[in-house]
């Protein structure tokens, strides 16, 4: 699911402020539609970011981050030109990345 | 046909176990499975371990959130040696609603949204050193994030 991220990357001095808005429905498992069936949990389990080959962020997410997940987070020591990259797998097997140019 | 049949239930079950085998994005961080399956506040701090009071955690929250569905969350921590910020919404069905391993080299902050079940203290809980810190703040809700 390539787009599916999008990611802004400004740098203030040396510190990079990364800002990712991913798409993806955030399904609890606890509502129900119109029918009354439960809508089945769908939902984003894990993130992680990199910059260049290394680390900047890890997380873990249960279903209670909202739906489109927004996320936003500061790299130390970042320069102009660096990429970043946002990549997420979710409960149902399914991934999606972006990537972005600190500016 | 009983052939083709037990062929075909091999195939399932081949299928069903592969299916089974959990996709893994993050090697060297474990997810905290027992504190975000926890149902009560009190289960996820008995898994993850106590933690004391610290007002060295800024937690940016809305003091009324008018949609509980998107309730805007940031942790700032000046606690040296952060490395993990975890947020909690303390009624939420699980309250456990993230945790973000902060690797050297970023900033003790994380900025995202959460879902909130009703009013009540959301906390932001980070560690540093192997000790736990929290701080929590309350956040009113007129509309639940649970929907429907």
């Amino acid at each position: 699911m390539a787009g599916s991220i999008r990611i802004r990357a400004t740098l203030t001095g040396d510190v990079a402020e990364v800002k990712a808005l991913m798409r993806h429905p955030m399904e609890t498992g606890q509502r129900k539609d119109s029918a009354g069936n439960k809508i089945p949990a769908h939902f984003i389990t894990e993130v992680k970011a990199t910059s260049g080959d290394k680390t900047v962020l890890q997380a873990h997410w249960g279903a209670a981050v909202s739906q489109n997940p927004f996320l936003s987070f500061r790299i130390k020591g970042a320069k102009a030109g660096d990429t970043v990259k946002v990549q997420w797998l979710d409960n149902k097997g399914q991934t999606g990345a972006g990537e972005a140019t600190v500016k | 046909m009983k052939r083709s049949r037990r062929s075909f239930l091999k195939l399932a079950g081949t299928a069903v176990a592969l299916s089974m085998v959990p996709l893994k994005l993050l090697a060297d961080f474990v997810r905290p499975k027992e504190a975000m399956a926890a149902t009560d506040f009190d289960g996820v701090f008995a898994s993850l371990g106590n933690a004391q009071d610290s007002d060295k955690i800024m937690l940016e929250t809305p003091d009324i959130a008018e949609n509980g569905a998107v309730v805007p969350v940031a942790v700032t921590s000046s606690i040296a040696g952060t490395s993990k910020i975890y947020i909690v919404v303390e009624k939420n069905p699980n309250p456990l609603a993230a945790a973000f391993m902060i690797p050297e080299g970023s900033e003790a902050f994380v900025q995202t949204r959460v879902k909130v079940a009703q009013t009540c203290p959301i906390y932001a809980v980070v560690e540093a050193g192997g000790k736990l810190y929290k701080t929590g703040r309350e956040t009113k809700v007129t509309l639940g994030g649970c929907g429907g």
